[in-house]
């Protein structure tokens, strides 16, 4: 298992750095909310991305892609976490390339991922329907029609619904609610009669959305994966989604991490600097503890995905090891990131407000720290 | 040049035919080979086990072959572990010579220091303690007192140490003694070499929390000690002593790993697996009835994975001949942090059956675990306090202000 960076990993997390610093700082998801931004994202600059070819950085190259890896956009999503870049990369590449690849079939496959790649095709994935994420929860049905499906049901917490040309939508062909059998994938066009996107405007000015579908019928082509038994293969997807996020995390943990010591080193009150102070000191080391085990779970998260001879389940345990220690570091860095700048730190003008934003959002998506304890419990049978 | 793979190949060759197959079960506290002049030998396989691998130096892979040490570069050392691993081998030797004075005295001593100590490490033929901390000094280390004069080619040295591990079980002495009272308290200090067979050595056990006596209190009463004995430079001591601790922490960091060696505080004999104990002492069968114990053996676990992985990259990480750095301060702190959540963890997991002190009701294994679980108090105490090593991250690793700047002034 690979714990430190290839050279190539490397090569790519430093030019990745220096695009999201020059290209996309934090000052960039500032003005797309305060000009309250109809998309949500800069489009000039998710363009810039896709010629970095980061949307096709997990894509195999038999399918338009560049073959590099969870390993490589794993740094870039470390990057982009760094400065709190709002684009497409989460829904459309690390979840909706890895929903096609895990779910799709040859044909889907060949139509779709290329589009992607070239940034002609957005996707959201639509599984929540709940205040908390259980991804067996689902009361969306898809019933039989001719020629296709019918889907009837509500979504919530749809990241990029609003920009999706595609929604990847769970629903339910047979079974009960909250039963893992009987769910199905389906790509279902936004534009389709039937389907109401409403945006809904978050705290850490991501975008997402609630999803109404009322009777929208699907071809039989729009089925993604398995009648009745995608689970096993969306929890899949689900584990590599919440590896791709908690790397996203470390780079904004990181990110605040710094701008604290910066701080520490630079305010004086009583005489002297504020990090001469044991109490800050301390708390100071135990971050830089925790933030240290993020790093190698990461890490190790990442290699295991691009490992062929890892399972399903032994990334089912680290993805959930992973998204857990993450969403729990984030709380505490984001909440000591307030605290440590003191009233600065409670200022809009001050960028470490933007990190408590978005740690609440990516703490909660696709399961909170208690969900991925409770499920890590289960995989390892107690 | 050998290729790894042969050198895999070799290595998983002679340790099927040379380890004895008592020794490839876990360790038990009371098989643990300490060597010396007394060594005691529970399980006589053991000797025959330390007796080969010395042979081949391999109680020590990656020292210099010069001196006895396996000669091993880094990639080979690796391999040598991964194949020990893979057989479950004990390790057949443990002892403060390898884990502290041995990588000072290759960095730090003289060539005939080298060869006259270092080979004796590596067979254990020699038991080492530590002779740091005294009743004045603990976290303020660099205060101590104990007293070396130079008289002739001779030391006297006066003063005690306490909390010396095994001080009436080893048979030298790795000493941290002041030698000029007149400077800054850095800046007076030497590193000693010498045997606890001398003359004017006494040493008194300490008994424990947990009813143990693995430490002593020692004192020297005028006792000589030739000046040829001195680590390095006079009055340059700290600089080793910092490098030692540096070593000693690593070691001690191993404590926070569920597959850590046994040694003087951390044990895996009888914690094997938490949930598993948690869930046969509640007559729990699928899921572990107790959503709390549940949420926290979780939260212990991912945390203690975390940290194996992060101890391996550290390795990975450190260039090779560097050894430990400043981060060996933060594996510490979280080893042992973790090893103290692991025994609290284990007490809840076995509720009053964790609780017997001895005879009647209780095994062997419950025994054991409430002693263990007193002893690990000691983990963030020795080797440097928890809130020690988070002062070292803080001005080493974060570049924060000096807190004790002011008061050294």
């Amino acid at each position: 298992m690979a714990l430190v960076l290839s050279e190539d990993q490397q090569l790519l997390k430093d030019s990745a750095k220096s695009f999201c610093e020059q290209i996309a700082p934090v000052s960039l998801l500032r003005k797309l909310r305060d000009s309250k931004d109809e998309l949500g994202y800069d489009q000039a600059v998710w363009t810039q991305m896709i010629e970095l070819g980061w949307a096709g950085m997990a894509v195999p190259e038999s399918y338009g892609g560049f073959d590099f890896g969870h390993g490589g956009l794993g740094v870039v999503l470390e990057e982009t976490g760094r400065t709190l870049l709002s684009s497409p990369l989460i829904s459309t590449v690390l979840i909706g390339a890895t929903a096609i690849l895990e779910l799709g079939n040859e044909t889907q496959k060949q139509q779709l991922l290329p589009q992607i790649v070239a940034g002609e095709l957005l996707t959201a994935l639509a599984l929540d329907e709940h205040t908390t994420h259980r991804p067996s929860r689902v009361a969306t049905t898809a019933t039989k029609v001719e020629g296709g499906y019918s889907l009837r049901g509500s979504k919530t917490f749809v990241l990029d619904g609003h920009i999706a040309n595609k929604l990847i939508t769970v629903a339910r062909t047979s079974g009960e609610t909250d039963s893992e059998q009987g769910l199905s994938v389906f790509l279902v066009d936004a534009a389709a009669e039937g389907v109401s996107i409403q945006r809904t405007i978050m705290v850490d000015s991501r975008n997402s959305s609630n999803v109404q579908f009322s009777d929208v019928v699907v071809p039989s082509e729009a089925l993604l994966g398995d009648l009745d038994g995608a689970f096993e293969s969306l929890s899949k997807v689900l584990d590599i989604a919440r590896i791709g996020v908690a790397a996203e995390m470390l780079g904004s943990i990181q990110a605040v991490f710094e701008s604290i010591l910066v701080y520490l080193k630079q305010r004086e009150q009583f005489g002297v600097l504020i990090g001469s102070f044991q109490g800050l000191q301390h708390r100071a080391a135990e971050m830089y503890s925790e933030i240290e085990l993020c790093k190698s779970v990461v890490r190790a998260a990442l290699s295991a995905l691009d490992d062929p001879e890892k399972s399903s389940q032994e990334i089912a345990v680290i993805a959930s090891m992973a998204k857990a220690k993450l969403s729990e570091v984030f709380f505490l860095v984001s909440n000591e990131g307030i605290q440590m700048h003191g009233g600065i730190g409670m200022t809009d003008e001050f960028d470490v407000g933007f990190y408590i934003k978005r740690a609440r959002v990516a703490q909660q998506f696709l399961g909170d720290a208690a969900f991925h304890r409770d499920r890590y419990a289960s995989l390892n049978g107690f | 040049m050998q290729s790894l793979q042969d050198f895999r190949e070799e290595t998983r060759t002679w340790l099927e035919q040379n380890c004895p197959d008592s020794m490839r079960t876990a360790m038990v506290q009371e098989e643990v080979v300490w060597g010396g002049r007394n060594a005691e030998f529970t399980n006589p396989d053991s000797k025959i086990w330390l007796e080969r691998l010395a042979q081949k130096g391999w109680t020590c892979p990656t020292w210099p072959a010069e001196y006895g040490g396996g000669g091993l570069d880094k990639d080979q050392a690796i391999i040598l572990r991964e194949e020990l691993v893979r057989i479950n081998a004990r390790p057949g030797l443990t002892s403060f010579g390898i884990s502290m004075l041995g990588p000072v005295l290759l960095e730090y001593g003289s060539h005939e220091q080298k060869l006259e100590h270092i080979p004796k490490i590596v067979r254990g033929e020699i038991r080492w303690c530590q002779g740091y901390s005294e009743p004045g000094s603990g976290s303020d280390l660099a205060s101590l007192a104990t007293k070396a004069e130079l008289q002739g080619d001779t030391y006297l040295i006066n003063g005690s140490k306490v909390w010396t591990s095994y001080a009436d079980k080893a048979d030298w002495i790795f000493c941290l003694v002041r030698t000029d009272f007149e400077v800054p308290k850095h800046s007076g200090i030497s590193f000693i070499l010498f045997d606890m067979a001398s003359e004017g050595i006494s040493t008194k056990p300490i008994q424990l929390i947990s009813g143990s006596s693995p430490f002593c209190e020692t004192f020297f009463d005028d006792v000589k000690v030739p000046a040829s004995n001195l680590v390095g430079r006079l009055n340059e001591g700290w600089t080793i002593a910092k490098r030692l601790l540096q070593h000693e922490r690593t070691m001690i960091s191993g404590f926070g790993l569920s597959s850590g060696q046994s040694d003087n505080g951390g044990t895996t004999s009888t914690i094997s697996s938490l949930e598993g104990t948690a869930m046969s002492y509640r007559g729990d069968s699928a899921k572990l009835s107790d959503p709390v114990l549940r949420d926290q053996i979780a939260q212990f676990k991912i945390d203690s994975d975390a940290f194996a992985y992060t101890s391996t990259r550290s390795i990975e990480e450190s260039k090779q001949g560097q050894g430990p750095n400043a981060t060996s301060s933060m594996l510490k702190n979280y080893g042992c942090e973790l090893n103290k959540r692991r025994y609290e963890l284990m007490l809840q997991a076995i509720g009053s059956q964790g609780l017997g002190w001895e005879g009647e009701g209780f095994n062997d294994e419950e025994l054991q675990l409430t002693r263990e679980w007193l002893r690990s108090k000691a983990n963030s105490i020795e080797g440097g306090t928890s809130e020690v090593q988070l002062n070292v991250i803080a001005k080493r690793v974060l570049g924060l202000p000096d807190i004790l700047s002011m008061a050294q002034k």
